[in-house]
């Protein structure tokens, strides 16, 4: 165990051991403190020397190491967190770098100008993926939308997060990306947040009179009754959609 | 069509529905369409007949419990599934792979390829109309389903990958096996291309048909062979190298026009250079364990996002997962299938064409529902 931790000082350890184990030590062997300091310091430096050669000899390769979890580190130098608050100042609310990925949360009611400027501007020609994560309890709002950016030019990636409060509507990008169509289509259906000036913002993978919104943290995981209860008059409660009286919705085949 | 009665020839759009029940959907796919004639007015893919709640599901289980959910998601290519999201957890969890795991999913991985773009090669053929290719394919994919039955057990849901490696060592001579198969796969290749590539009847279904420039390719965010086929060098593997691709020599095929005739040839260099893939892995494969030392119980650290893709068969196959502080299951965990993206273009393809071609584009696009759904 003690090789794995390099950055504790030699000298911290060996205190901290005489003063604890006294009692265990004494029934099988008493040594004196001088003696039990000395075997450890043989030891510590028994250690620090293998460490060492190994250090030299060769790098052992990343697989055979502990895992090196990522870390959060400010990303406010990011080009494009500047350019962003130079184009907006204050724009970027904060710049977290996870993992190699860039996160930029920018406000909720920008967010169609910044996709604009970053595809228009920034070459960020590609939108991957557009999602939505629920945190029921959190201040700042409700929902984070996500927006998963790429450029081709250096292949960079770069993820937007508005924090949105519920049943608050945020701009759609469908006109800026216009894959994004499905997929906020989907964020609608699964979380309920409403993409304004989405060009048809209907349930995508549910059917059309469900109730609920699966995806959200408070919608039960083994499901409720399917009977809708959101257009009762629609959609008696305890049966699927009656297609004869959903004609509003598109005009139906007569 | 000024000075005739139009009374009595009174021209009215139809509407009917393609599938959800329909061999050439691929699945339970229905596509609402608004028809003059045979021509295609408007058509509006409606999904969803398969969704069953798998992103809910990830959010109550343990990370390595969620590993076989992703199996039944692109189940014509499950192998992929699992490395992309054994991937994303790696790079949330900051491990890394010993060099045989990372050989050995790339050999699981290049064999579903091959796997998956047979069953798209049969399945697009016979809806246009060629039905021998599919048995030929077959033969080799069964092979290839043998292999992976040896090694995991299953033939279609593998789970054959673990995060921090592969969960078992290679069965012995299930390298001469796999190696005999990989020697002898592009002849076969060669056989499917006599039937189709020069076959004139596969050329009138497929030149011209449902061309997608380079543009709105890109605009639609299509990925994988449609992306390709537009003539957009543009492949995961190349961009973001994951387990050790960057020490595999292979090149992405690229289309000129975008149609469905240079996807069909896309999808067939891309199964030769699978072919080429896995040559290099079986010959470089090295030694040592084959899996990294992963705690018993998958925690995460702190709280953060990250977002891990793979080249499945299909395209951009990524993994978005949030994850909480000390926790062991994932907050949010969501899934970006490459067909659901890919599919979002079936309007702009077929609106304008024959009903006949919408079949040939289902094929060509390569959707499978159960990743769409999900």
């Amino acid at each position: 165990m003690s090789d794995d931790k390099p950055t504790t000082p030699p000298e911290e350890k060996p205190s901290a051991e005489e003063t604890a184990p006294e009692t265990a030590a004494t029934e099988k062997k008493p040594l004196s403190d001088e003696e039990k300091a000395a075997k450890i310091a043989e030891a510590k430096a028994k250690a620090a020397a293998k460490k060492k050669a190994a250090e030299e000899a060769e790098p052992k390769d990343p697989w055979e190491e502990k895992p090196v979890p990522p870390v959060h580190e400010d990303a406010a130098a990011d080009p494009d967190a500047v350019a962003l608050g130079g184009e907006w100042a204050g724009v970027v609310l904060a710049a977290d770098r996870y993992a190699g990925e860039v996160t930029l949360t920018v406000p909720a009611e920008r967010i169609n100008d910044v996709c604009r400027f970053l595809k228009n501007d920034r070459g960020y020609k590609f939108l991957v993926d557009l999602t939505a994560v629920d945190w029921p309890e959190r201040e700042e709002g409700r929902f984070d939308v996500i927006y998963w950016l790429h450029r081709h030019d250096d292949s960079k990636r770069l993820r937007l997060r508005c924090a949105l409060a519920e049943d608050a509507p945020i701009a759609s990008v469908v006109d800026v990306w216009k894959t994004a169509d499905w997929m906020e289509r989907e964020v609608y259906d699964m979380f309920g947040v409403v993409f304004d000036g989405h060009p048809a913002l209907e349930r995508i993978l549910t059917w059309e009179g469900f109730n609920g919104h699966p995806l959200r943290k408070d919608f039960p995981v083994e499901g409720i009754d399917t009977g809708a209860a959101i257009y009762p008059d629609v959609y008696p409660p305890g049966g699927g959609p009656q297609i004869e009286d959903a004609e509003s919705d598109e005009g139906g085949a007569s | 069509m000024s000075g005739h009665d139009q009374s009595l020839f009174d021209v009215e759009e139809m509407e009917i529905n393609f599938g959800p029940q329909h061999p050439a959907t691929h699945g339970v796919l229905r596509v609402k369409m608004k028809l003059d004639g045979e021509k295609i007015m408007e058509a509006k893919p409606i999904i969803g007949y398969l969704h069953r709640g798998t992103e809910k599901l990830f959010e109550t289980m343990p990370f390595p419990q969620c590993l076989p959910h992703t199996d039944r998601m692109d189940y014509v290519a499950a192998a992929t599934n699992n490395q992309g999201f054994c991937v994303t957890m790696e790079k949330l969890l900051g491990i890394s792979i010993p060099p045989r795991a990372a050989y050995i999913r790339m050999i699981l991985a290049e064999l579903q390829r091959l796997a998956s773009h047979l069953v798209w090669l049969a399945t697009h053929a016979v809806d246009i109309g060629a039905i021998t290719p599919f048995f030929y394919t077959f033969r080799e994919r069964d092979a290839i389903l043998d292999l992976f039955e040896e090694y995991c057990g299953a033939r279609l849901t593998l789970n054959c990958m673990k995060i921090g490696g592969v969960p078992f060592e290679l069965p012995d001579g299930w390298l001469d096996r796999c190696s005999v198969l990989v020697d002898g796969f592009n002849a076969h290749i060669d056989e499917y291309e006599n039937l189709l590539t020069e076959n004139r009847i596969w050329k009138k279904r497929t030149i011209d048909v449902a061309v997608v420039t380079a543009e709105e390719a890109v605009e639609w965010g299509l990925t994988g062979p449609p992306l390709r086929g537009s003539g957009v060098e543009w492949d995961i593997r190349k961009v973001f190298p994951y387990d050790r691709y960057d020490e595999i020599d292979f090149d992405i095929p690229i289309g000129k026009k975008g149609d469905t005739y240079d996807r069909y040839l896309v999808r067939m260099e891309e199964m030769r250079q699978s072919v080429r893939i896995l040559r290099q892995c079986l010959d470089k494969l090295p030694e040592g364990p084959f899996m990294a030392k992963v705690p018993k119980i998958i925690r995460t650290k702190e709280e953060g996002m990250v977002y891990g893709a793979v080249e499945a068969p299909k395209g951009e196959l990524g993994y978005f997962i949030v994850a909480t502080a000390k926790g062991t299951t994932p907050y949010r965990c969501r899934v970006r299938p490459p067909s659901f993206v890919n599919l979002q273009v079936l309007p702009l393809m077929v609106e304008g064409s024959l009903v006949a071609d919408l079949v040939a584009v289902i094929g060509t696009l390569d959707i499978v529902l159960g990743e769409i759904d999900r």
